[in-house]
Order: C-alpha cells, then sequence, then structure tokens
C-alpha cells in the first residue's frame, strides 16, 4: 500500500489530500477562495499566492487529521507543477519540497491536467467500483474556465492531445454568456439552472423550438473547437431582443429567487437583474449548443481512435447536461469524475502521482514550477 | 485610461470579415521591433482575440493562440516573445490587480493587453489603443490610435503599409 500527501494551489483552491494507491481517498480538504476574489470579478494574482499561504499548512494538517495518519506513515508528496499562476504555484511547491526533504521521502511534480483526467478513477473506500482500472486507449475530454481540449490516453503516460479550442475555453463562454444574460459569475452553475427553468415546447418533446436553437460552430474536418461565435450571436441576440420590441415573457419574480439562489457576482452592476422566461430558453440554447458540440467531438474522437472508454474532467465536467448526454451519446463506456472531483482538488494529484511513483518519476530537489505546462509535459 | 482623441495620426478602418481584422492584426505584429505596447478595447465578440492572434501571426507564434481570460496572461515566444493579458475577469481597477500583473510584463517583446481599460494607467505612457466597433454581423469598425513616440511610428508604419501614405 502506498500513502501519498498530495498538494494543489495552481489557482483559486488551496488544497490538500491524502490518497492510497491513488484510488483510496482518505482526506480531501478544498480551501476555496472565491468569496475572496468574487470582489474583483475574479481571480488576483497577488491575493491567490497570499491566501495559498496563509490556508496551505492547516489544510495540509487537517488532510492528515482527517486521513487518520502520521507524517510517518507517507510514502510520497505530490504537488501540482503547472500549468496554473506562478505566484500560486510557487507556494504548494516550496510547501511540498520542504515536506519531502523533511521526511526523506519522494517529491512526485504533477501536471494539473492530466491530474484533472485521472479524477474519474478516485473511489472513497466506501464505493470502490468494479474494476479502476481503465481499458487503453481512452478519450478524454478536459473541459475547464481555462482549458477545451480533447485528448487520447495511449496509457497512464502517453496523453496525445488530438483536439483543442481555437479561441474561448468551454469554461469561459459559459461565464461570459452568463454575464450577458445577467446570471452572475461563476457561469456554469448559473447557466445550468436557469437552462433548467425554460418551459417545455407545446410538442412536449423537450426539444427547443426553432427560436432556441443556435447554429453549432463544428470546425468540420478536425477535431477542435470554437466558440468565441456563439458568445458573439448570443450578445446580438440578446441586444436584439433589448432594442426590438420583445418584451421578456415568463414569470420574473420565481425565476429571480432560483437565480439568487445559485449565486449572483457582487462585482457587476447586473446582479439583481431577475431572470425571465427568455433568459431560461435562452441559457438552454446556448447549454444545449455547446454540450452538443463537445458531445459529438468526444464521441467522433472515440470512435476514430477506437477507444474503450471516454472520460470526462475539469470543472465544466460538472455540468449535468454535458454528463447525461455524453453518457446517452457515447458508444462506449463513460466515466465522470464525481462532483467533488470535478473542479480543482487535491485528490486528482494524488491519483496521478501514484502512477508516476510506480513508473520511478520522481522529482529532485532542483524542481522548479511551470506556469505554461501542456497536456503531455511533465 | 486617457482615450487620446482623434488625431491626424489615428487610423480608421472597417474590417469586413474575422480573416481581414486577423489579417489588420498580422500586419501590425510583422511591424513590431520589441517593447510595443498595444492595448484592445472593444464589447464581447468585436473581434480582440482575433486581431491578437493576427500579431502572434505577425510576430512569428506558431502556437495556437487562445483566449487568455481565465488564466489572465499566456505567454508565447515566436520572432519576438508576446504577452498576451487579458483583463475582461478584473473589475473595478485596482491597484491590488496591477500590483501582481506587473511581474508578468515584459519590456523586450509585444504587450498585447485586452480590457487594459480595466487596470487603469498600468501600461506606461507610449501605446497603441485598438478600438474595436461592432457595425453589422461580420462587419467592425477598427480604430488604431497611438499615444507617444514609439506608438506613433509604430502605427505610421503601418499606415504607409497598408495604404501608402
Amino acid at each position: 500500500m502506498t500513502r501519498i500527501l498530495a498538494i494543489e494551489t495552481s489557482c483559486d483552491e488551496t488544497a490538500a489530500a491524502v490518497v492510497d494507491d491513488g484510488v483510496f481517498v482518505l482526506s480531501s480538504i478544498v480551501v476555496s477562495q472565491e468569496a475572496l476574489h468574487r470582489r474583483w470579478g475574479g481571480v488576483v494574482p497577488e491575493l491567490a499566492s497570499r491566501e495559498h499561504a496563509v490556508h496551505l499548512a492547516p489544510a495540509v494538517r487537517r488532510a492528515l487529521a482527517m486521513a487518520g495518519t502520521e507524517w510517518s506513515a507517507l510514502d510520497a508528496v505530490a504537488v501540482t507543477r503547472g500549468p496554473g499562476l506562478a505566484g500560486a504555484l510557487v507556494v504548494g511547491l516550496n510547501f511540498a519540497r520542504a515536506a519531502a526533504v523533511g521526511r526523506g521521502i519522494p517529491l512526485i511534480a504533477v501536471n494539473h491536467l492530466e491530474a484533472h483526467l485521472h479524477a474519474s478513477w478516485l473511489a472513497s473506500p466506501m464505493a470502490l467500483p468494479s474494476g479502476h482500472k481503465p481499458d487503453f486507449p481512452v478519450v478524454g475530454l478536459v473541459v475547464s474556465g481555462g482549458h477545451t481540449e480533447l485528448v487520447v490516453m495511449h496509457d497512464w503516460d502517453v496523453v496525445e492531445v488530438v483536439g483543442r479550442t481555437r479561441d474561448d475555453a468551454a469554461g469561459e463562454a459559459f461565464d461570459k454568456v452568463a454575464r450577458i444574460l445577467g446570471l452572475g459569475y461563476p457561469g456554469g452553475p448559473a447557466i445550468q439552472a436557469a437552462a433548467a427553468l425554460a418551459p417545455a415546447t407545446t410538442s412536449g418533446s423537450g426539444e427547443p423550438d426553432a427560436r432556441d436553437t443556435l447554429t453549432r460552430p463544428w470546425m468540420r474536418g478536425n477535431l477542435d473547437f470554437s466558440f468565441s461565435g456563439l458568445k458573439t450571436a448570443m450578445l446580438r441576440q440578446v441586444e436584439g431582443e433589448l432594442h426590438g420590441n420583445g418584451t421578456p415573457v415568463g414569470n420574473p419574480s420565481r425565476l429571480a429567487e432560483v437565480a439568487r439562489s445559485v449565486g449572483h457576482s457582487s462585482a457587476g452592476d447586473d446582479a439583481a437583474r431577475p431572470v425571465t422566461e427568455r433568459t431560461a430558453r435562452l441559457a438552454r440554447a446556448f447549454q444545449e449548443a455547446v454540450v452538443d458540440v463537445l458531445v459529438s467531438k468526444a464521441c467522433e474522437a472515440a470512435v476514430m481512435y477506437g477507444a474503450k472508454e471516454v472520460v470526462l474532467a475539469g470543472g465544466v465536467a460538472a455540468n449535468l447536461r454535458l454528463r447525461e448526454a455524453l453518457i446517452a451519446a457515447c458508444p462506449v463506456r463513460v466515466r465522470v469524475p464525481a462532483l467533488e472531483y470535478c473542479t480543482d482538488n487535491a485528490a486528482m494529484v494524488g491519483a496521478v502521482a501514484y502512477r508516476q511513483l510506480l513508473r520511478g518519476e520522481v522529482s529532485g530537489q532542483g524542481l522548479d514550477i511551470r506556469p505554461n505546462l501542456q497536456i503531455g509535459e511533465r | 485610461m486617457p482615450l487620446a482623441p482623434s488625431t491626424p495620426s489615428d487610423i480608421d478602418i472597417v474590417s469586413h470579415s474575422a480573416t481581414q481584422t486577423h489579417r489588420l492584426g498580422r500586419r501590425l505584429g510583422a511591424l513590431c521591433i520589441g517593447g510595443e505596447t498595444i492595448l484592445l478595447e472593444g464589447d464581447l465578440g468585436a473581434g480582440k482575440t482575433v486581431f491578437a492572434k493576427g500579431i502572434a501571426e505577425g510576430l512569428g507564434i506558431g502556437d495556437v493562440v487562445t483566449s487568455p481570460t481565465f488564466a489572465l496572461i499566456h505567454e508565447h515566444v515566436g520572432r519576438l516573445p508576446l504577452a498576451h493579458v487579458d483583463l475582461y475577469r478584473l473589475e473595478g481597477g485596482n491597484a491590488a490587480i496591477g500590483a501582481g500583473l506587473e511581474d508578468y510584463l515584459r519590456s523586450d517583446g509585444v504587450t498585447v493587453v485586452e480590457w487594459a481599460s480595466r487596470a487603469g494607467g498600468m501600461f506606461g505612457t507610449d501605446y497603441v489603443i485598438v478600438t474595436f466597433r461592432h457595425i453589422s454581423e461580420t462587419k467592425r469598425g477598427v480604430h488604431l490610435s497611438p499615444l507617444g513616440p514609439r506608438a506613433r511610428m509604430l502605427v505610421a508604419q503601418f499606415r504607409q503599409e497598408a495604404f501608402g501614405v
């Protein structure tokens, strides 16, 4: 049995976890800075670094206590070296290096994006899946605020990028469109909640009518994505309806309650705008378009590369419509991460670190951060 | 950010497509010699990232240049290094934001900043402001306005190359 203490400080979550054999999560602590950054409308690098410095040691102490383990029982320390904000990565890396030196145990440097890809194979000891080793090749769809990438995993450590966004990341498009619709930050949960309020059409088929259907950016002939045009189309649609006579329909008061419950940005001046039925329909139209493209391309990649499994990863993997649509459409087995392991966490760092430790990929004391690290690099 | 008044050194162009906006960016990027700061202003979907991708191509950068909204900054290396900054997520023009960001800016390469006005005047005194205006589905108004001697020279060269005057 191999017990790893994992640390993640690449962006705005300070996280520590104890993971056994790369799958059994004994503890996973995530201290979110979202409330702090919400004031500024986004992540402020300087503040993020300071917050990591304040919260990391207590988070590690809590992770060890919750796992019921001692420093002496650890076999290795793992840490994210990139990609991420330089100042934020440094805090985690220095802590991990000091811990490894102090305990005389190996230090393992992890690629944050590959860690996301491993999140679907994490299990709590109470809920061990029937088999936690995948059948390679596996197609992975990494979707987050900063990334939209399709990869083929030929093995745990052989990961090839086969498609990527040419402009905006999917999560970024969700944030920007939520802003356009007055739904607040973060955009993913806000759009999902608003879309769920859109009424079914009279046909009862659940299919949106033609007015609610956006043209899909297919990027035919390759596995790349483009979400910038969809964002612009939404902006034009909303502007056109505001300036035309299209008075929003529906019952704003009930919808506004729901919108408040999903969290509004206090930084913007649009925080109090109520969610009308029309807004809900537009949110659904946008979500359907993004999900449709992501799912179609993932399935296309699965067929093209003869994948045995498709794995979903990253913050946008928490979107329920995306999970449902991918599982329904995919010709092979689909693995989705538990909701708690979609957004940034340290358990996934422990998962990928375990594979690296088995291969003897241990870092020296000269280890440095890599803010621009790409998938496939370590 | 003080917007320079429209002067004879300014250029007004109508771009008829994203492809043309990209080409304009590439032309500007090709003229850069290092140390330039180019600030891109305009609404969502107005063409800022498309123009920035053009600049990157003009700098001989082979990477896929994507929107840096989430990461705040993407660094690329070509003929000259490019720092592609996007301040969309930062509202309020706060000093704390500037303090963290300045570390990432470099003087030897080209700095392209989307939504620069959100950080207040932290980009020196010599820069080109490129403003994008939505005209129709695909048409955009592109306005180049230089501030400072280096920026004026860059825009004058751009005018010479593009219009021969």
